[in-house]
């Protein structure tokens, strides 16, 4: 029975159809982007430590599609600042946040990363904002996995919205009728 | 030889230059005169057997003169004493001589003294910064130079700004008074 319906020409593939969704392109788009947050891991002191244990077995950044850490900027999506940035090292972590191709976002993790923390110092840099965009702080000293886990989560509510297509199409259109 | 014999070889062999001696719950140091610093030093590990240096490092009287003083700390692996050096440096001379072609490992603990305090080592095989990088203004370890650090800027290889310090630094004081009270808080300095 069901041989002869998908044979005939007016039949559909029922296989097929029932799969079919139907979304706008940055939905799509931004549902795989925020999915797969290939995390930079920019460890400069013991948030690094957490970082990792977000890694690890019992928190599981893999549930959440960021288990794949980079030590190359041109394979990542997402810099995870954790820990103190010293100026000497400040013009380093720049660099590398330079090689990591768009789109791209930033979490500082910690106190010193988002404001330099306790070192009120010569050596520090009060904050990697101050040298590339930061798109989610996560305060603590040093946080959580936890907080990490959630810090990612917002970063993936943020991307979620993002009207990147929508954007590219209203800018050719522009250049289109210009 | 015990300690105190180390201290009184090394004056009856340099008489008049050494200034001062200091014992203080059993550990020993000679203040000396700067002209014979590492004759004193160099005696110290040739003759007195000390062939580890633990540590050097520098001080900042800011105020007096002279302004800095060196401090050596020996070790004797063969008759396990413990040994100090100290002598002054004036602010105008800001030179010592070396002492890596006596002990090797001076050689980094010399390029810190150079890089926080500016002191100068003369016959030094390396003298560059080791920790701040080369073409950063300041001496940061000096009295005069504030915490919160001062504006520089080295086009692509660094720069620094001011640390908002917020009513600080926020440091403890030494007292008798209540843990709340001992709490670090923010104070003026004079």
């Amino acid at each position: 029975m069901e041989n002869e319906l998908t044979n005939s020409p007016l039949s559909f593939d029922t296989k097929a159809e029932n799969n079919i969704i139907f979304t706008r392109l940055d939905t799509a788009i931004n549902w795989m982007r925020k999915n797969s947050l290939w995390p930079m891991p920019m460890g400069l002191a013991c948030c690094a430590i957490e970082l990792m244990a977000a890694g690890a077995a019992r928190y599981d950044i893999a549930r959440f599609g960021s288990e794949a850490m980079r030590f190359s900027p041109r394979q990542s999506d997402v810099m995870i600042v954790s820990g103190t940035v010293t100026y000497k090292m400040a013009l380093a972590v720049k660099r590398i946040w330079d090689q990591m191709a768009e789109p791209k976002w930033c979490i500082a993790m910690g106190a010193c990363a988002s404001s330099g923390g306790m070192y009120r110092s010569y050596a520090v840099l009060q904050g990697i904002d101050q040298l590339i965009p930061v798109d989610v702080y996560i305060s603590g000293c040093p946080p959580r996995p936890e907080a990490l886990l959630e810090g990612l989560m917002r970063l993936q509510k943020k991307i979620e919205d993002e009207p990147s297509f929508v954007d590219q199409k209203k800018a050719l259109l522009e250049e289109l009728n210009a | 030889m015990t300690a105190s014999e180390v201290v009184e070889a090394v004056k009856s062999k340099f008489g008049d230059s050494v200034r001062e001696t200091v014992e203080f719950r059993g550990e020993h140091t000679v203040v000396v005169d700067p002209e014979v610093g590492k004759k004193v030093l160099k005696y110290c590990h040739d003759e007195l057997a000390f062939d580890c240096l633990v540590d050097l490092s520098s001080l900042d009287h800011f105020g007096e003169d002279p302004r800095f003083e060196m401090v050596y700390e020996l070790y004797s692996y063969s008759t396990k004493s413990h040994f100090r050096v100290r002598f002054p440096v004036s602010e105008d001379e800001g030179k010592v001589e070396t002492v890596s072609d006596i002990w090797a490992t001076a050689d980094w603990h010399e390029r810190e003294v150079y890089d926080m305090m500016g002191l100068l080592f003369d016959g030094h095989p390396d003298l560059r910064r080791i920790l701040m990088w080369d073409g950063y203004p300041f001496y940061p370890l000096r009295k005069d130079f504030p915490l919160a650090g001062r504006e520089s800027d080295l086009p692509d290889v660094a720069f620094t700004g001011q640390a908002p310090l917020a009513g600080g630094p926020f440091v403890t004081s030494p007292s008798s008074a209540s843990t709340v009270k001992r709490e670090p808080r923010s104070r003026e300095i004079d």
